[in-house]
This record gives structure tokens, C-alpha cells and sequence, in this order.
């Protein structure tokens, strides 16, 4: 073999743009991401998002109060039930309803429910992106769990459409509380044998400790919210700081982190999984009798038997299906804390059947915002954890 | 494939055509191309993942580019935005590709009828089977698998069946 | 706590203020869409005040008003723990308004996604361009008067594409 001269050795350092997405294998999510790299160090980067804008607010205001719903569940589509019943406490402060208790207690177990399964998705996908695929066995099979939970409760696997303004369309099933009191243990086994395969992982450490750090500060003024800004150190959490729902009335912690990179991200979401699973069990201590649906006139479908046997049934029925409503004219900005973070709803109604706005304040997009400034002069391949660990949710995201 | 049940006994011959041998070659291992982009991906996860164990059908092993995968999977929504993109990751891949519609948006564009979205990745790219449900359950995924894997058998790639028809 | 928001900034920003209301125990301000940056500063600045959380920014769409675009501005305070919300309307022959990213970074893809969606345009933000929809895109759908179903695909359909569904196969 020919000698090669010593200048052909060296690669050439000439700064070089690279797409990362918007179809990449490793990324979750539809995100585009043009990186300008030296090297391997990112010079600068350039997030790119939008590519599952499915115009969500135009549909919102071309559907009726009831009819928001299904779009709601398919924002975050790993925790539908929190955006479900995000949207449904908003309209219920417009309306200025409160719902009954047992439904109060009931949405938030089936919440901190699907809080548990988002969790075990991200952490999955996270881990999967870096190379790791037993954990990613292991998480998967434990969500598959909670969703033939759920299915057994709401009917649908995945987008349940379960909430109703003023309550929810019907109670839990006999023996829930059962099956519930004995998947938690096989969750805390699964969190267990995720954290022990990772948390000590030389690879793993090296791949995310101090890799895509945020100060508390600038995670502050990008609107962080939720894991990603507790990570940081700042110990704000909506269900603490303004109790909804029973949040009020159950003990549970907020886990916080110090640095602010992949790591703590992790460890906050693995911690926050055995808080909800506390919140939980208090819940079913706590669980009142009672009905779990308002009978608003306004606003609910009748009872089934009101509306085939009754005229007065059948014509609130036609009145709310194809008017959709009453809601007094007026605008509200109702917040609850979902997987990701702060998930607010900021709705106008002029008196009409359906919102004339409907604003969504998506925790992701404001913490996906930060990216290019996490990944700036790090590594290319740090991209990937750094993505995996915001937890960005394109339904969410994009809207 | 014409076999018999009964095991064949020790020197016996099979005789069957080169292409059916090749179909059934390729039917066994589908290498894929997640294309995933919305609310399917959670379903596609489950399918993918241990209770469903979509490795039984040979169609597990996720190829990182298009031109090393023989079936594209669209999972979710396409937006109008990322149509040009999915067509051109449907150009890169190599003869023969099948493509699968994953859910009701990919199929038709669901209920997201707005300014957006793409009205079913068919407008764009020749589908050979669409996977209703929204999302569909995974044992519907597996069915849609199935149902290829015959497809493949019986008629080969849609592009070779054009070209036998255009022959 | 939000009622004391209200009338400092009724005291501090005297010739910006319009208007306040606090439906449902939302507390909110109208001010004049040139003096937003000024107010917004004074929120952030003031130390009884504190809100360094940004939260939310968005436009309403009121095609029967005169001034039909309503910047909607929320901000909320981790260390006092209140929220305040600060409109400012714009008529559509001259949609500006401040950009307040000097004030948060957060703010930066929230303009431009209002700019994407109803072309308000923000003034002093670094780098104002489409964020959801591709450039070439013409018109700014979450108009009131943007038809629902306007399609903008950016590439041909196929031609081959029939105008019929596929036919219904039976399993082989």
C-alpha cells in the first residue's frame, strides 16, 4: 500500500451543516434539527418545528365544546387523560361548575395513571435512542399493562375521549381498585430494574451527566415547565402551587434535581412515577360514593333512557349535539400540571355552541424552544439524549 | 407454495416456481422503515414491543435508512409539510417496497379535515394496505402484517405488478 | 395578590393603561399596543411584581372589531405565585407590536408562531419567520376568514392517483 502524505491523514475541520430529522431514526418525533458542526462540536443549531401542525385551533373553533375532546386526547398522545381533563376544567371555570367529589378523586387517580404510563414512554424512548433496548422491553410491557387497564375503564386503549364537561361518562369498573393496588408493585419492579440497569451504567452516565445542561434561571425565562424544570432546582409544580382536583387533600413530594442535564431529567421522572404512585393509593383510601357525571342542561347529553323515552330528553339531546351548548361569553386561562409540565388552556366563548379560541399552552413547545440552546457547543451526538430527555411530543408541539 | 402436511420423507424432491420460492423468502423478512410521526407511534410501540412481539412475523428488525428497507410503515398523521418528505423517502427505497397505512390519518386523513393535513398518504405514495382505527390495535397491526405477507406471496411489489400489467 | 398587579400597573403605566377586568379570578390588563414592552418591563422589573415566568402568548382573532387582533399575554410569578394577563389590540392595516424577547427568551417561538398563524408582526424580534407551516405558504390560517379547508400542498399529487378508492380485496 501506497504511504499516504501526512496532510491526508487529518480529516478536514471545515465547518460542515448536517439535517438531523426531520424523519431521523432517532428521534422521536417529527423535528428538524440543522446543525452546524466544526468537527464534532455543534457551532450552531437551528430547531425546526411544525411538522405535525395539524391545525388543531382551527378545528377547535369549528367543532362544539362537546367535540373538542377527541382533539385534546391526540396533543399529548402519551398521556391523554391529562389533556383531557385539562380541557375539561377549563370549560367547567368558564361555566364556574364544580364537579362532584368522587369524580374529583377519580380524575385524579386515572391522571397520575397516565402520568405513570407518559413516564414510562419517554424514559423508554430515551433509553431505546441510547442504544439501550432492554429497558425499553421492559417499560413498553409494563405501559401495555396500564393501557388494558384503562381499556377495561374507558373502552379505548390509547385516545379514551373519557371526560365530560362537568364529570365523566361513566365510574370505574368493579374490581378496579384490585387490579390497580396490584399493578402498582410490578411498576415499582419495573422502575426498579430500569434505574438498576441504568443509573450506575458507565455508559449511561457518560452519555447524560452534564450533557444538556439548562441553569435554573434561563430554564425560567424560557418557560420550563414540569420534569424539565424541576430538574433545575426550581420546585414548581402546579398541582403544589395552585391544588386542583383532590390534589389539595393528598400528601406526595415534588422531586427536584441540581444540575439541570439528561441525568436529573431522568431521575426527576423516575422519582415523580413512585410519587404518583403514592398519590394513588390515597386516592383510593379517600374515595367517596357518589355520581361522577353534573347534570348541566345546559351543556351534558341526558341520560340514555331521558332520551329515548321522554321528549324533553330527546330535545336536549338534538339541542346540545347539534348547538352544542351554552357557555356565557367570556374568556379563561385554566392551568394543570400534565406530564411535561404546565399545560394551560386559554378559552374565548362569545356564547356560541363552541369556543371561539382555544389556546393551547403547550409545555413542549416552550421547552423544546431551548434546544439549540442545550445543544449548542456540545457534541453531535449528544443531540440525542439531550431531544430524548425534553420529552418533545409532536401532537403537543406542533398542535 | 403447494405443500403437503405430511413431513417429507428423507431424499424427497420439492418442486415449486422460482418466484414463489423468492416471494416466500421475502415475506419472512421484511426489513422496515418506521416512518412515525404522530399518535400511532404509541400503538406502533406496543406492537413492536413484548405482548405483541411483531418478531414472530420476521418483520422486526428497524432499518435506519430507506434504502436498506423493504416496507415503510407511515404511522400517524402527514401533514402537508411533510409530504414532499415522505415522498422522497418512498423514492429512496429500493425495489421491491411495499407500503403500509398505519391508522385512520394516514389512510384518509381522519378527522384532522383542515388546512394542514394531507387527506391520506395514497395522494402521494401507492399504498398496498390500510390499517383502519384510530389508532388501530395491535392485533390489527399484526392482521395488516398478515394480510402483506399473502399479498407478497400472491403478487409480488405493486411496481412489479405494474410493470406486468403495463407488459 | 393579582388586584394589587392591576393597580400598580394602573399607577406605573399610567398613559398605557386602558382598560382591566378579572373574570373568573383571572386578572387582566388592557393597554395601548405601543406601550406593551413598557408594561411587560415594568411586570418583570418590579421586585413586587417578580414575574420572570413567562407563561403564554397568543393573538384572538375578532374580524368585527376595528383593532381585530388582540395580543393576549400570560405571565406568572414563581416567587409570589400570581399570574396576570395583558392585552393589547392592533388593527389589521398595521399589525405591530413590541416583541418582548429582550425581556424573555421564552417569548421568541411564541411570536413566531403568532406571526405564523395571524400575521401580527413583532417588532425587535431576532429572527421572525414561519414556525409551524413552511415558508412558501401563503396566508395565515388561524384567520377567522381563512377557509378551514384551503390546502396548500407543496408537492403534485400523484398522477396516477384514482379518483375512486382502491377496490375492496378479499383475502387471497
Amino acid at each position: 500500500m501506497e504511504k499516504y502524505e501526512e496532510k491526508e491523514l487529518h480529516l478536514s475541520a471545515e465547518p460542515m451543516k448536517i439535517n438531523l430529522g426531520p424523519s431521523h431514526p432517532a428521534m422521536h418525533g417529527t423535528v428538524r434539527v440543522v446543525v452546524h458542526v466544526d468537527g464534532e462540536v455543534i457551532v450552531r443549531s437551528d430547531a425546526q418545528v411544525g411538522f405535525l401542525h395539524r391545525g388543531f385551533e382551527k378545528e377547535c373553533e369549528n367543532s362544539t365544546w362537546n367535540q373538542v375532546f377527541p382533539y385534546t386526547d391526540r396533543l399529548n398522545y402519551a398521556s391523554p387523560l391529562l389533556n383531557e381533563i385539562g380541557y375539561a376544567l377549563a370549560v367547567e371555570k368558564l361555566l364556574g361548575v364544580e364537579v362532584t367529589p368522587r369524580c374529583k378523586v377519580l380524575r385524579t387517580l386515572l391522571g397520575e395513571l397516565t402520568r405513570i404510563q407518559d413516564h414510562l414512554v419517554c424514559l423508554a424512548a430515551m433509553s431505546m435512542e441510547l442504544g439501550a433496548f432492554t429497558p425499553f422491553l421492559y417499560l413498553v410491557k409494563t405501559r401495555d399493562w396500564i393501557y388494558l387497564l384503562l381499556e377495561k375503564v374507558t373502552g379505548q386503549r390509547v385516545m379514551h375521549s373519557f371526560m365530560r364537561i362537568g364529570g365523566m361518562k361513566y365510574d370505574v369498573t368493579e374490581g378496579f381498585k384490585d387490579e390497580v393496588l396490584e399493578l402498582l408493585p410490578k411498576v415499582e419492579v419495573t422502575i426498579h430494574d430500569v434505574e438498576s440497569l441504568l443509573v450506575k451504567n458507565r455508559i449511561f452516565i457518560d452519555r447524560t451527566v452534564n450533557v444538556g445542561r439548562m441553569t435554573a434561571e434561563d430554564a425560567v425565562y424560557y418557560g420550563w415547565t414540569g420534569p424539565c424544570l424541576r430538574s433545575t432546582g426550581v420546585d414548581y409544580d402546579v398541582r403544589k402551587a395552585q391544588p386542583y382536583l383532590a390534589y389539595g387533600d393528598v400528601e406526595f413530594d415534588v422531586p427536584v434535581g441540581t444540575n439541570g442535564d439528561n441525568y436529573d431529567r431522568f431521575q426527576v421522572r423516575c422519582a415523580e412515577m413512585r410519587q404518583s404512585m403514592r398519590i394513588i393509593e390515597q386516592c383510593f383510601d379517600m374515595l367517596p360514593d357518589g355520581p361522577v357525571m353534573l347534570d348541566l342542561p345546559d351543556i351534558s347529553l341526558p341520560e340514555k333512557d331521558d332520551t329515548y323515552t321522554s321528549i324533553e330528553g330527546t330535545i336536549r339531546h338534538f339541542m346540545v349535539v347539534m348547538k352544542g351548548g351554552v357557555v356565557p361569553a367570556g374568556e379563561v386561562y385554566s392551568c394543570t400540571e400534565v406530564a411535561n409540565g404546565e399545560l394551560g388552556f386559554y378559552l374565548v366563548s362569545t356564547g356560541g355552541g363552541g369556543p371561539h379560541k382555544c389556546r393551547v399552552r403547550a409545555p413542549c413547545f416552550a421547552n423544546t424552544a431551548a434546544l439549540s440552546e442545550m445543544i449548542d457547543g456540545g457534541f453531535l451526538a449528544d443531540v440525542v439524549p439531550t431531544f430524548g430527555s425534553i420529552n418533545m411530543i409532536g401532537g403537543e408541539c406542533d398542535r | 407454495m403447494a405443500v403437503d402436511k405430511k413431513p417429507p420423507e428423507e431424499g424427497s424432491i420439492l418442486v415449486t416456481s422460482i418466484e414463489s420460492a423468492i416471494a416466500w423468502a421475502r415475506k419472512f423478512s421484511l426489513f422496515q422503515y418506521p416512518f412515525v410521526t404522530a399518535c400511532c407511534a404509541m400503538e406502533f410501540m406496543s406492537a413492536m414491543g413484548p405482548m405483541y412481539d411483531m418478531a414472530r412475523f420476521g418483520a422486526e428488525a428497524p432499518r435506519w435508512s430507506p434504502r436498506q428497507a423493504d416496507i415503510i410503515w407511515v404511522v400517524g398523521t402527514v401533514t402537508n409539510r411533510q409530504a414532499p418528505i415522505l415522498r422522497r423517502i418512498y423514492n429512496q427505497m429500493g425495489e421491491p417496497k411495499w407500503v403500509m397505512a398505519f391508522g385512520t390519518c394516514a389512510s384518509t386523513g381522519g378527522f384532522y379535515d383542515n388546512y394542514a393535513t394531507l387527506q391520506g398518504i395514497d395522494k402521494i405514495i401507492p399504498v398496498d394496505v390500510y390499517i383502519p382505527g384510530c389508532p388501530p390495535r395491535p392485533e390489527q397491526v399484526l392482521d395488516a402484517l398478515m394480510l402483506l405477507q399473502d399479498r407478497i406471496q400472491a403478487e409480488g411489489s405493486s411496481r412489479m405488478r405494474a410493470l406486468k400489467e403495463m407488459a | 395578590m393579582s388586584k394589587k398587579a392591576i393597580r400598580a400597573v394602573k399607577k406605573a403605566c399610567k398613559d398605557a393603561f386602558i382598560d382591566s377586568h378579572a373574570e373568573h379570578g383571572d386578572h387582566t390588563v388592557i393597554v395601548k399596543p405601543e406601550k406593551l414592552l413598557e408594561v411587560v418591563r415594568f411586570l418583570h422589573d418590579d421586585p413586587d411584581m417578580d414575574m420572570k415566568h413567562f407563561c403564554d402568548l397568543t393573538v384572538v382573532d375578532w374580524p368585527e372589531r376595528e383593532e381585530r387582533f388582540e395580543v393576549v399575554i400570560h405571565l406568572h410569578s414563581l416567587t409570589r405565585h400570581h399570574r396576570i394577563r395583558v392585552k393589547a389590540s392592533v388593527a389589521e392595516s398595521d399589525p405591530v407590536v413590541p416583541s418582548i424577547t429582550p425581556l424573555y427568551k421564552g417569548a421568541n417561538w411564541f411570536e413566531r408562531e403568532a406571526f405564523d398563524m395571524y400575521g401580527v408582526k413583532f417588532e425587535g424580534h431576532p429572527d421572525l419567520r414561519r414556525i409551524l407551516l413552511w415558508e412558501e405558504f401563503e396566508g395565515h390560517p388561524l384567520r377567522k376568514d381563512y377557509p378551514k379547508k384551503r390546502r396548500q400542498c407543496p408537492i403534485p399529487f400523484r398522477e396516477d392517483h384514482p379518483d375512486q378508492p382502491p377496490p375492496f380485496r378479499e383475502r387471497p
